[in-house]
């Protein structure tokens, strides 16, 4: 990559302090350049919503302990404390929830929401702030905007309430916004016009955006890049492209083949068998391992090898080095 | 919505009516005649019958409530066998005294309590929380008239600094404000108010710990709010249901309370029934306990049309 990275993240572990404990994300490595579009793809307790959240040190701080680095836009986000965490959140990363229903204040306006953010960062008049929380709402394609603003969470639709999230998110143009599930809760038809209108945002404001979702076709919607997600480890990275073409580890041909779309009427469709392990302790061999039928003695006793595959592809698995010594 | 305000304004009548009745017989389950307190131990026997005739005590019962009842519609509600005065003009004087009282302690309650809620609600689980519900635990629990004469033994008789009976200097029950006057609520009005105090502390702490835990609390900070934009967030959305909270105690203590009032001689509602009791003093007895109990159904009321007037899901039909 020749640009250097907005983000960059380093042998990113978290673990949530007991009793039991659990070790929700592994050893997560990656950059992420100006203007691109990362998707991270996985089952619900893979740790990709934990690797999100870290993202925003959202989690609760007496319980998590972070390991490793991540730098965002030349910051220490780690290191962050009070003030300074407060002024990087929202201004140079924000976040947009799975659930705006509850993830807005239920008696507060949506005008004041968004407001508020824009007071907080950029120390405008209230009136100021209210003009920028009107051109938000406009830019998301709010119908009649001027009356949404004074408008209660609960007076609009699931859709146009994530609309309003989007807006909140983006009112103080942060440089990467992280989308956790944005459109999971949401009917099918409108998730559609949710993620077409992220991808827009996106190329208008020129962010970087880490999406997280396990639903497949949002994910190749939106991004540039997928990383599979499997016991707070990525598996795979790669290209979109390349990645649903040609998938080398056999967690993500499983998810792919239990993928809905394009799938014959009447055929069974195929499951993974077995359930993602309790991350109680830090693996120490392959997680995946006791599901995968090419599963050798080794994978059990060690962890697997990190295969490079061409430019910013990575294999987490022993079947990849067989391929390449093959090649 | 005017449909169920009418109807359960209409609920109230017969509940009132129970009331009454209930309130006349209550008293005259009673053993012992409320003349012989107000005459002389050897008072003749023509003398009793005449007093007897002249307060209507010779007539059937039904008709002593009937014509009772009948004045109390006009706010007539007798005369006081004890003091010769009307039990309205009484009532009127006692339920200013107790609405000082009340609100003084309302007062101190209120922001004791909510104070403790707020920092045990924030701080769950630390020394500060368990500090703070123990207090309330205490409040709640700890008799009120033992509180009022520890209180009494320490700040009167120890230390003689502030008054242990009375609303007023020499034993005046007319209420005025200034020192000589506040004093005397300070000792009932602290012991009073640790009741609010402790529901008020642990409503409070039960709702922001709530709120605290809810999602968009996670959403505020990721928009960069610093605590006290995260504080404004949980005050509002606290605010409703304690102010619900508060005002149904506030309620009840503007009913007054026998023993806090009887401790220290506070000549409001609750001491005016007691009396009322050891005098056998009939008339202010129904009088007291009537409008008592109507104080209740009406604050019912009250609580229960503010109620589905905030919240429109209860649809009450």
């Amino acid at each position: 990559m020749s640009v250097s990275p907005i983000v960059s993240v380093r042998d990113l572990t978290v673990t949530f302090k007991g009793p039991p404990d659990v070790h929700a994300v592994n050893g997560v490595s990656f950059d992420l350049a100006p203007g691109e579009v990362l998707g991270i793809l996985g089952e619900s307790g893979s740790g990709k919503s934990v690797t999100l959240k870290t993202l925003l040190r959202l989690l609760p701080e007496k319980r998590t302990t972070i390991g490793g680095t991540i730098s965002v836009a030349g910051q220490d986000v780690v290191a962050l404390q009070g003030r300074a965490l407060a002024d990087y959140r929202g201004r140079v990363a924000s976040m947009v929830f799975q659930d705006p229903a509850l993830a807005l204040d239920p008696v507060f306006t949506v005008g004041q929401q968004i407001s508020e953010a824009v007071i907080r960062h950029e120390g405008v008049s209230k009136a100021e702030a209210r003009k920028r929380a009107l051109e938000m709402l406009e830019r998301v394609r709010i119908p009649s905007p001027a009356r949404r603003l004074d408008a209660y969470p609960h007076e609009m639709s699931g859709g146009m309430r994530q609309r309003a999230m989007i807006a909140l998110a983006l009112a103080c143009r942060p440089k990467l916004l992280l989308a956790d599930e944005p459109t999971t809760a949401l009917d099918a038809t409108v998730q559609i016009q949710i993620l077409l209108l992220l991808r827009e945002l996106q190329r208008d404001f020129g962010m970087s955006v880490i999406f997280v979702t396990h639903d497949i076709g949002a994910a190749v919607e939106v991004s540039d890049r997928l990383a599979v997600m499997y016991a707070g480890k990525f598996v795979e990275t790669g290209g979109v492209r390349d990645i649903l073409r040609d998938p080398r580890h056999p967690y993500t041909r499983g998810l792919l083949a239990a993928n809905l779309h394009g799938a014959e009427k009447g055929t069974r469709l195929e499951a993974i068998p077995g359930a993602p392990p309790a991350l109680h302790e830090a693996p120490t061999s392959c997680s995946f391992a006791p599901r995968c039928r090419h599963a050798e003695e080794r994978c059990h006793h060690a962890l697997p090898p990190v295969v490079p595959l061409g430019e910013a592809r990575n294999v987490r698995c022993i079947l990849a080095e067989a391929a390449r010594q093959d090649a | 919505m005017l449909f169920y305000l009418v109807k359960r304004v209409l609920y109230t009548l017969p509940v009132a009516f129970g009331v009454s009745i209930v309130c006349f017989m209550l008293v005259h389950i009673a053993p012992g005649d409320p003349l012989t307190s107000v005459l002389p131990p050897d008072a003749s026997a023509q003398l009793q019958q005449e007093m007897r005739r002249l307060y209507g005590f010779d007539r059937p019962y039904y008709e002593q409530f009937l014509r009772w009842f009948g004045r109390a519609l006009q706010g007539d509600l007798g005369t006081s066998i004890a003091t010769g005065r009307s039990v309205t003009s009484e009532l009127v004087k006692a339920m200013g005294n107790t609405l000082i009282l009340a609100a003084f302690a309302t007062m101190i309650g209120f922001v004791l309590g909510g104070l403790f809620g707020f920092v045990a609600g924030y701080f769950r689980n630390s020394f500060i929380d368990r500090f703070a519900s123990l207090l309330s635990v205490i409040g709640v629990s700890v008799p009120h008239y033992w509180l009022g004469m520890v209180l009494v033994i320490i700040f009167s008789a120890q230390l003689g600094w502030l008054p242990a009976t009375g609303a007023g200097p020499g034993g005046s029950s007319d209420w005025a404000w200034d020192w000589a006057h506040l004093k005397h609520v300070v000792l009932p009005a602290i012991t009073m108010s640790v009741i609010p105090m402790g529901i008020v502390a642990r409503t409070i702490r039960a709702l922001v710990a709530d709120i605290l835990s809810q999602e968009f609390v996670g959403g505020l900070r990721a928009k960069g709010l610093l605590d006290l934009g995260v504080f404004k967030h949980v005050v509002k959305n606290a605010a409703p249901t304690a102010l619900a909270v508060m005002g149904l105690q506030f309620g009840y203590l503007l009913g007054g309370s026998i023993l806090i009032e009887t401790v220290f001689s506070w000549p409001g509602t609750g001491f005016l029934l007691g009396n009322a009791i050891f005098q056998r003093d009939l008339p202010l007895l129904q009088g007291t306990i009537l409008v008592l109990a109507m104080f209740f159904v009406v604050l019912n009321l009250i609580v229960d049309l503010v109620q589905s007037a905030i919240d429109p899901r209860i649809q009450r039909s």
